[in-house]
């Protein structure tokens, strides 16, 4: 670019609804971008996996071998595996050409919350009900987890993974961090049940929802709190919160079918996107460009900053 | 062999006729080499080459044969032939034919077959007799079996009997019956000649021709074959002796003369005449020089008679010696002539010696004593499997509380019988039925409330910080005199107690006294409440003072052994509740992760930070840590921890006393063979596999020949370890072996008449054996970031054997760690077994030989083992040897795996 912007221009959001996808599989309990972007998996609740094109809104294969519904799933960097957690107890890392099970991790005493590879999937991370998360080597043959956390007192609702920091949060209202570098444990305490965390793209704060229809900005090495965000409803489903790609904003479901738009630094509301009537139940942003997935009941919504091309919005919708 | 007759046609003819000479032929000239041609056998020619080798082409130019010559065989997958026997190479695969010729490495000509030669050996028989050789009663008995061995006949023998020869008979024309007979009685020598002699078949058809009475004939007399029966059952030197003729087994052949020339010259000096028999009136001594010339007097050659020596071992000196001499000898069964002799002895007798007239000396043997019928020889170990299945007690509490005899291991009989000591005084009294006493319980109660209140200010002031509350006299005495381990460890179980609000007792240790259960409960209601003195309040003041400080510590013991779960486990879950009183809300258990209401006041004034912040240490997996790509932040303290350490101590004395009046050779063979093999395998969670495979092989063969003196002791120690480690990480190990063996061997030997001695074995053979694995393994990791870490990581593994090897019968594991010197725990983890076997083997043979000399032989065996077998085998030889067999094997294995992953 020969010419630099004149100014900043100011953060666009994903406000426009570009394709609705109709999973076909009951209830999404979760959606997710791949690591680039460009496919999303939506989790049903009739013990399936299904994989998306995010811009064509085409199935591309659906993995089955669930017993029950799937609450969870991750993909790898390198798109060559997926990770799927269920109610189950099971966790299973698929081959994403074949579709088929490479490997069926069981462990867990109770149902499995959130699952996430590690950067360079070496590692399956899960989170479940029996408040544990367990570490699955995927290089092995084994089927013992390498590690088992069992510092949470209640379910472990959430877990991310970034470098080399583990970021869980659970029932029992704290969110943990586990720094394998530094070989420490930081533990803090929100008191609400946490339903989502987050780290912030920088790496230096972690975001959680609580079940205190509050999101809370939290600086990653003091714990201090930076943020919070509120107005959004969040009583009683586990509903996921994101940041936005460039740090820019706080986003959340809400069970008024609305997915809220805070600005981070300022602690505004700065869109109530409204997606349906029901529940939001997950939401997932695209980790480089503007764009949101959320899913409500059987249905992933796609939206983005800018509106489509009509052809295109007439063959999506 | 040819015949007498000298026709050509005998003449076997060998190899190749020289061609007839004829005189007046030029010489020839020799062929020169290059002319010299050699033919196979298939008449292709042959090229000699190589000086050295002097062979013939070795194939397709100096090849194998084939173009290629020595083709490396390559590699063939043998998955799909699997059950295709594999081909081994053998060495005649890879020989010429030539090599099987006559002349050839590998003669492959016209042996005898086995079944052709009389040494046959049959596999299944030594299969049998190895497997028979385990369940012997002595170790060794196999050996004899197998230094002994039995006769095959062989088709020789199979077409002679087809003939109508009998065992035996001799070989030879058929003799009259009465010509042997008429020799013998009327025989002024009446020499004893052993049978088979030319010289005497000669002499007795003389006689038969004399006196023409032979119209019957009868097979020559032959030499017995000897037969070696292997001997069943616990027997002494001949008492079942089958030797079909007594005494031709001695004397059938010059290797006998040899043996008993010498070996009788030897016994002579080395027991002087008293033990000479007197079977053939003291001519046996002269045997001895006669055989010094290596002229057997009983030697079957035609030599004697030209060395005719008159020998006085040819007279006999008795009258009907060993034969009838009716002739029927070789017709009709041994037994015959067996039945006719003094029947209180059938087998051999030796040289030298003659029947006793008067019986040997009763003597008297005691029965073992009858085992009951239900009885059997199991061990049983300390209850700890019976403590285990009491509502999930630790072992380790079982133990203390069984150490402290508490009543909670139900043993047979009741308390009644544990002795009167384990009762106390209550509970003897109301045994007795008596009375409670009356008046005051304590000393101090007698004195003055002043005195009393001096004497406890005193105490006060000079010992402990445990407060002595004035309410409560008897207690108050009691807690002053309170200074046992029970007063250090009350605090502890005061605070473990104390807060608690469960009130189920899952746990009633003392369970089979009912008021010391109360008096428990009762404590740990007042510990529960908090209340310092509750130990001395919920004694009983009416117990003696040793009573009370005994209860004392087993409350306080159990206390803290059996402490609330407070663990993590338990907080997890909260208490059930009936249905009818549940109001919706569940008693959660108080938070250990520090004051929740600090923190919840903190969070509801949005203070998040140090006041919510907990940081503690975390001990990520290391493979966790591999896999993440990061080092691992606590390199020397491994997540894992794995020490393992065997130690093996085995110990064994022998002591063989030997005390030996008899003459004739005693051969005692003792063959120790203790294999052990101790495979351990650990898998641990990190993709360690170790397999550690310990083969102890020892051989212990231990020969006394005592008459002869010759001691021979083998050993073999055999020790193959294995260790397999299969780490995902590059590693370097380091093994360090460390063997220090120690044999002590003490002979000395005792004869008691004649000659005293002392045969003290004692053997200790105490092998040592360290293994120490030192597993050091550096990994460099460099990271995302560019950090660059390097960590060490340090396995060691350490094995320490000492040991001896143990009999093979008998084996004692004593589970124990009672070697101090050589034993290593760790402090974590201790799994101790205890068990003590106790194996004693007594065996007393009483043989009655002759009455000239007893041999007592006195096995006794003495393990360690639970098991009490007793074996008295009673048969006296003079020869006491005492067997005294020591045995303990020390298995301590610590296996201690840490797995720290909690922040403290």
């Amino acid at each position: 670019m020969a010419f630099p912007e004149p100014r900043p221009q100011a953060p666009q959001l994903p406000q426009h609804l570009l394709r609705t996808i109709d999973c076909q599989q009951g209830a999404v309990r979760a959606v997710r971008f791949n690591a680039d972007g460009n496919y999303l998996l939506s989790c049903g609740s009739d013990k399936s996996l299904k994989l998306w094109s995010v811009s064509r809104g085409t199935p591309l294969k659906t993995y089955s071998g669930h017993g029950y519904e799937v609450l969870d799933a991750d993909g790898s960097y390198d798109n060559s595996h997926l990770c799927s957690c269920s109610s189950d107890k099971t966790v299973i890392l698929w081959d994403v050409a074949t579709g088929q099970v490479t490997r069926k991790l069981r462990g867990h005493a109770g149902k499995v919350n959130c699952v996430q590879f590690n950067e360079e999937a070496t590692i399956i991370l899960s989170g479940s009900l029996d408040g544990t998360v367990r570490c699955w080597d995927t290089r092995s043959r084994r089927f013992e987890p390498i590690q088992v956390l069992d510092e949470a007192r209640d379910s472990v609702s959430s877990l991310k993974v970034a470098q080399h920091e583990l970021l869980t949060g659970s029932v029992d209202g704290r969110v943990r961090r586990y720094d394998l570098r530094m070989g420490q444990l930081h533990v803090d305490f929100i008191s609400s049940p946490i339903t989502c965390v987050c780290f912030s793209q920088d790496g230096q704060c972690t975001l959680s929802s609580s079940l205190d229809s509050t999101v809370r900005l939290l600086d990653k090495s003091t714990g201090e709190m930076l943020g919070e965000y509120s107005g959004h409803k969040m009583k009683g489903y586990k509903l996921d919160c994101c940041l936005s790609s460039k740090d820019t904003h706080v986003l959340s479901c809400s069970e008024d079918g609305h997915v809220y738009f805070w600005d981070l630094v300022e602690g505004s509301l700065s869109l109530k996107l409204p997606v349906g009537k029901a529940v939001v139940q997950s939401l997932s942003f695209h980790p480089t460009e503007t764009c949101l997935l959320t899913a409500m009941e059987g249905r992933v919504q796609v939206w983005g900053a800018e509106p489509e091309d009509t052809e295109e919005d007439a063959v999506a919708t | 062999m040819a015949s007498d007759s000298d026709s050509d046609e005998d003449f076997v003819t060998y190899g190749t006729p020289l061609e007839p000479l004829e005189e007046d032929e030029p010489l020839k000239k020799p062929v020169p080499l290059h002319e010299q041609t050699v033919k196979d056998e298939k008449g292709r020619y042959q090229r000699f080459h190589g000086a050295f080798t002097g062979g013939f082409s070795a194939g397709y130019f100096n090849t194998v044969g084939t173009k290629e010559g020595w083709a490396p065989s390559t590699f063939v997958s043998s998955r799909q032939q699997k059950v295709e026997k594999k081909h081994h190479a053998r060495p005649e695969d890879f020989m010429d034919e030539e090599d099987f010729g006559e002349h050839g490495i590998a003669p492959r000509e016209i042996t005898t077959s086995q079944e052709f030669s009389s040494s046959r050996r049959d596999a299944a028989g030594e299969k049998a007799r190895a497997v028979h050789a385990q369940a012997a009663l002595i170790p060794g008995d196999t050996l004899l079996e197998e230094l002994i061995t039995p006769t095959r006949s062989s088709v020789g023998v199979e077409l002679l009997k087809r003939m109508g020869w009998r065992e035996g008979q001799g070989v030879g024309p058929r003799t009259k019956r009465k010509a042997r007979r008429q020799q013998t009685a009327g025989g002024v020598y009446g020499a004893v000649l052993p049978p088979g002699e030319g010289r005497e078949r000669e002499r007795e058809r003389g006689e038969r021709d004399r006196r023409g009475r032979g119209r019957v004939t009868f097979a020559p007399k032959d030499v017995t074959p000897v037969d070696f029966n292997p001997r069943l059952g616990v027997q002494g030197f001949g008492a079942t002796v089958v030797w079909t003729r007594a005494g031709r087994c001695w004397a059938s052949g010059a290797e006998h003369i040899d043996c008993s020339g010498r070996s009788r010259s030897a016994r002579s000096r080395l027991f002087g005449d008293a033990q000479r028999g007197s079977r053939r009136g003291g001519v046996a001594g002269q045997v001895g020089t006669f055989n010094g010339v290596r002229v057997g007097a009983m030697e079957d050659d035609d030599d004697e008679e030209v060395y005719h020596r008159d020998c006085m071992s040819r007279y006999d000196t008795e009258l009907g010696g060993a034969e009838p001499g009716d002739g029927l000898y070789g017709w009709t069964a041994p037994q015959q002539y067996n039945k006719s002799k003094d029947a209180s002895y059938l087998g051999k007798i030796l040289e030298g010696f003659t029947l006793a007239q008067k019986p040997s000396q009763e003597t008297t043997i005691f029965p073992p004593p009858s085992l009951p019928r239900d009885y059997r020889p199991v061990h049983r170990f300390r209850p700890s499997v019976e403590v285990l299945s009491l509502s999930g007690v630790s072992p380790a509490l079982a133990e203390a509380l069984r150490v402290s005899r508490g009543h909670m291991v139900k043993e047979e009989g009741g308390p009644q019988q544990g002795g009167r000591h384990q009762l106390d005084s209550s509970q003897r009294r109301a045994l007795l039925g008596e009375d409670a006493l009356q008046g005051p319980s304590s000393v101090l109660e007698l004195l003055k409330p002043e005195d009393r209140e001096r004497l406890l200010s005193l105490r006060n002031s000079s010992s402990s910080n445990v407060p002595a509350p004035k309410t409560q006299p008897p207690a108050s005495h009691d807690a002053l005199r309170w200074a046992g381990p029970a007063a250090v460890a009350a605090p502890e179980a005061l605070t473990v107690w104390k807060g608690v609000q469960t009130s189920a007792q899952t746990f009633r240790p003392f369970e089979k006294n009912s008021s010391k259960q109360a008096r428990y409960e009762l404590y740990l209601n007042r510990l529960k409440q908090g209340d310092k003195d509750g130990l001395e309040q919920s004694l009983d003041p009416g117990m003696t003072e040793w009573e009370r400080s005994r209860e004392r510590d087993e409350f306080v013991r159990a206390s803290i052994l059996y402490r609330p779960t407070a663990s993590s486990l338990s907080c997890r879950f909260t208490r059930a509740k009936d249905p009818e009183e549940d109001d919706g809300s569940v008693e959660v258990p108080r938070d250990q992760e520090g004051d929740v209401d600090d923190k919840q006041a903190a969070v509801n004034m949005k203070m998040f930070g140090k006041l919510t912040r907990e940081t503690f240490e975390w001990y990520p997996d290391k493979l966790l840590c591999k896999r993440f790509n990061i080092p691992d932040p606590y390199p020397g303290y491994n997540t894992h921890t794995h020490t393992h350490t065997h130690t093996h101590t085995h110990t064994q004395g022998h002591t063989h006393t030997h005390t030996h009046t008899h003459t004739h050779t005693h051969t005692h063979t003792h063959t120790h063979t203790h294999t052990h093999r101790h495979t351990h395998r650990h898998t641990g969670t990190q993709g360690h596999t170790h397999t550690h495979t310990h083969t102890h092989t020892h051989t212990h063969t231990h020969t006394h020949t005592l008459g002869g003196h010759t001691h021979t002791l083998g050993h073999t120690h055999t020790h193959t370890h294995s260790d397999t480690h299969a780490h995902t990480h590059t590693h370097t190990c380091t093994h360090t072996q460390t063997h220090t063996r120690t044999q002590t061997h003490t002979h000395g030997h005792i004869h008691i008449y004649t000659h005293t001695h002392t045969h003290t074995h004692t053997h200790t053979h105490t092998h040592t054996h360290t293994h120490t694995h030192r597993h050091t393994h550096t990994d460099t990791h460099t990271d995302t970031q560019g950090h660059r870490d390097t960590h060490t990581h340090t396995h060691t593994h350490t094995h320490r054997h000492t040991g001896t090897q143990g009999h093979r019968d008998t084996h004692t594991h004593t589970h124990t760690h009672t070697l101090g010197d050589t034993h290593t725990h760790s402090d974590t983890h201790t799994h101790t077994h205890s068990d003590t076997h106790t194996h004693t083997h007594t065996q007393t043979h009483t043989y009655s030989l002759t009455h000239t000399h007893t041999h007592t032989h006195t096995h006794t065996h003495t393990h360690t083992h639970t098991h009490i077998h007793t074996y008295i085998h009673t048969y006296i030889h003079t020869h006491t040897h005492t067997h005294t067999h020591t045995h303990t094997h020390t298995h301590t294995h610590t296996h201690t795996h840490t797995l720290i992953q909690k922040y403290h």
